[in-house]
């Protein structure tokens, strides 16, 4: 399992480390950051088979406590990014209550509904300022020492942030616990019969998914030096939905794949008179048609057809993939 | 201490409705502690849906259950896991995609205190493996420790599945029909097991091959449509006319 993961994470992280000398950083630091919300909601869709679709709500208030911890308390960006990582977290810990417990089109349609209702307080509430956002950040210094001013540093403090996320996310799915959420997944029933109480396990998978994407949203308003209420939309939520499922369900690096596709394309489209909508439907329509198992989980197949293999009939990929398509 | 006379697990006026149809209407079950009980009776009788009751996967509709003197008529599922009352499925219940070790681990995982680690890499599951492969020994699986378990054979699903009830250690055992869909071998195989089980254990079993009820069981209760037929040992069910015409008699499910 991890050595599977050993060659495409370096990899990836080599290019991630040379790629400033071809695109602008703060492009970079836009998909590094829609890639760490992707995971986020895929550790949830991916791991539990828990499809949120009202993740912006936590992706939107990252951005909006680090705005405000940034731009009016002066707190250290490091600290500021752990504020938004916090409040992020304990609006999971709420919402996941109140979600965990519905199945299926349920719970979509809870934290819908949840996610709406946090919009609508953060167009009413003074500190958000309303469409105009929050404006006026001034990062400082990571840690006392980066300076954030400069883009390339700003750059890798946010891919190092990222992957030591990343790093977090791999080390949750892969503990003890990630093993009882594999088995939740598989049959609940069973899980039961065992003793395990399967609301408190999708509740902490939950927090942590929200603590995760109050990250993204805090390295986003943090680099970007702006939070607006674009962030929590329900557009945004439905943008992650898109992004993990053009990457691919059930693989580690799926998200990554899906987020840099899309975030790539979008910033293509904008620069294009193409109308942006449009295209990216159509992309999002033949992908989920030419590989079921998105993008990075086709490619993992193809190179695992190529190498002796396991099982494939009902892996966990396309028994995620199935319960979506259901 | 559960004394011989109160039953360890006891059902008073049971009953289940669905939409105006009674599953299981007005029951009475007692079963002492260290017994094995077997519940028979003709398909569609209701022996599943009292499993579902007593282990508390439905809410009745009436009536209340005890088990060791604690009232669980209302209590959460995985609750009354915990309490020692473990249950395996009808339909084989197994983790598919995991291997049958792993199946084994997850049932070890909680009463070791490792279900919540989260912080640290799976490794810190491999103490429990010595135990896991003596279960797996235990019901002739120790070949199978890396294979996927939905890959598995039907009689070995059910073996792996009573392997990973017994690994919570219960107290009492609900068995649905252990041996339904095995081969003559493996009936004996699972025979000699419960029996091994029952030796420090409570047991409840539904199955229909009565040469295992016979072999196994102190006490039988026969259901029919939702209610109790009559309740004895082997030769007094047997001499029941009225089991003979509901059930035994007839074409009797074996
Ligand atoms: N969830 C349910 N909804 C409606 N009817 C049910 C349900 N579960 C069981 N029944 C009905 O209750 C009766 C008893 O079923 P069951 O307990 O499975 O019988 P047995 O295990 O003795 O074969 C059957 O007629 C069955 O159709
Ligand atoms: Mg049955």
């Amino acid at each position: 399992m991890l050595r599977s993961h050993v060659l495409p994470v370096l990899a990836l992280l080599v290019l991630l480390c040379i790629a400033p000398l071809v695109f602008y950083p703060i492009f970079l630091i836009k998909l590094l950051c829609f890639a760490l919300f992707a995971a986020a909601f895929h550790l949830l869709l991916g791991y539990v088979g828990l499809l949120s679709f009202g993740h912006a709500a936590f992706f939107g208030t990252g951005a909006y406590m680090c705005a405000q911890a940034l731009a009016r308390w002066n707190l250290a960006p490091e600290l500021a990014l752990l504020f938004a990582v916090a409040v992020s977290a304990a609006l999971g810990a709420v919402i996941g209550f109140l979600a965990v417990r519905r199945q299926g089109i349920y719970f979509a349609m809870i934290t819908l509904a949840l996610g709406q209702m946090v919009y609508f307080i953060y167009l009413q509430a003074p500190f958000t300022g309303g469409e105009d956002g929050i404006r006026g950040i001034t990062p400082g210094h990571f840690l006392g020492v980066v300076d954030l001013s400069n883009p390339l540093a700003l750059y890798f403090t946010v891919l190092a942030v990222t992957t030591l996320a990343f790093a977090l996310v791999w080390r949750i799915v892969q503990s003890p616990f990630g093993m009882i959420l594999e088995a939740i997944r598989e049959n609940e029933p069973r899980a039961i019969s065992l003793g395990y109480n399967p609301t408190l396990y999708k509740l902490a998978a939950f927090t942590f998914s929200a603590a995760l994407a109050g990250l993204a949203g805090g390295l986003k308003a943090m680099s970007f030096q702006i939070a607006t209420l674009v962030d929590v939309t329900w557009q945004m939520s439905g943008e992650v939905v898109l992004m993990t499922l053009v990457g691919g369900i059930g693989t580690f690096l799926g998200p990554v794949v899906g987020a840099f596709i899309i975030g790539g394309l979008e910033q293509y489209l904008a620069q294009s008179a193409l109308p942006a909508p449009v295209i990216l439907g159509a992309a999002f329509i033949l992908c989920v048609m030419l590989f079921r198992k998105g993008v990075a989980g086709t490619a993992k197949s193809l190179l695992q057809n190529r190498a002796p293999k396991r099982s494939t009939p009902d892996n966990p990929e396309t028994q995620a993939t199935n319960r979506i398509v259901k | 201490m559960t004394s011989s006379q109160t039953a360890f697990l006891q059902a008073r006026g049971l009953t289940r409705e669905f939409r105006g149809f009674y599953a299981v209407k007005d029951l009475d079950l007692d079963i002492r502690a260290g017994q094995v009980h077997a519940l028979i009776g003709p398909n569609g009788a209701g022996k599943t849906t009292v499993f579902n009751l007593l282990t508390r996967v439905l809410d009745c509709t009436e009536g209340q259950i005890r088990f060791d003197g604690e009232d669980i008529t209302r209590m959460a599922t995985h609750r009354v896991a915990r309490l020692g009352l473990v249950r395996s499925f009808q339909i084989s219940s197994v983790f598919p995609a995991l291997s049958v070790l792993e199946n084994i681990r997850v049932a070890l995982q909680r009463p070791n205190g490792l279900g919540m680690t989260w912080w640290r890499s799976r490794s810190a599951l491999d103490r429990l493996d010595e135990r896991a492969h003596a279960l797996l020994l235990d019901v002739q699986l120790g070949d199978f420790a890396h294979s996927r378990a939905g890959d598995l054979p039907y009689g070995r699903k059910r073996a792996l599945e009573i392997a990973t009830t017994l690994a919570l250690e219960p107290r009492m055992l609900l068995l649905d029909e252990p041996m339904a869909g095995m081969g003559t071998e493996d009936v004996v195989h699972v025979t000699e097991l419960v029996r091994r089980v029952a030796r420090s254990r409570t047991v409840l079993m539904v199955e229909h091959n009565l040469k295992a009820v016979a072999e196994l069981s102190d006490r039988i209760t026969v259901l029919a449509r939702g209610e109790k037929l009559a309740e004895g040992t082997y030769d007094e069910i047997r001499a029941d006319a009225e089991v003979r015409r509901a059930y035994l008699g007839g074409t009797a499910h074996a």
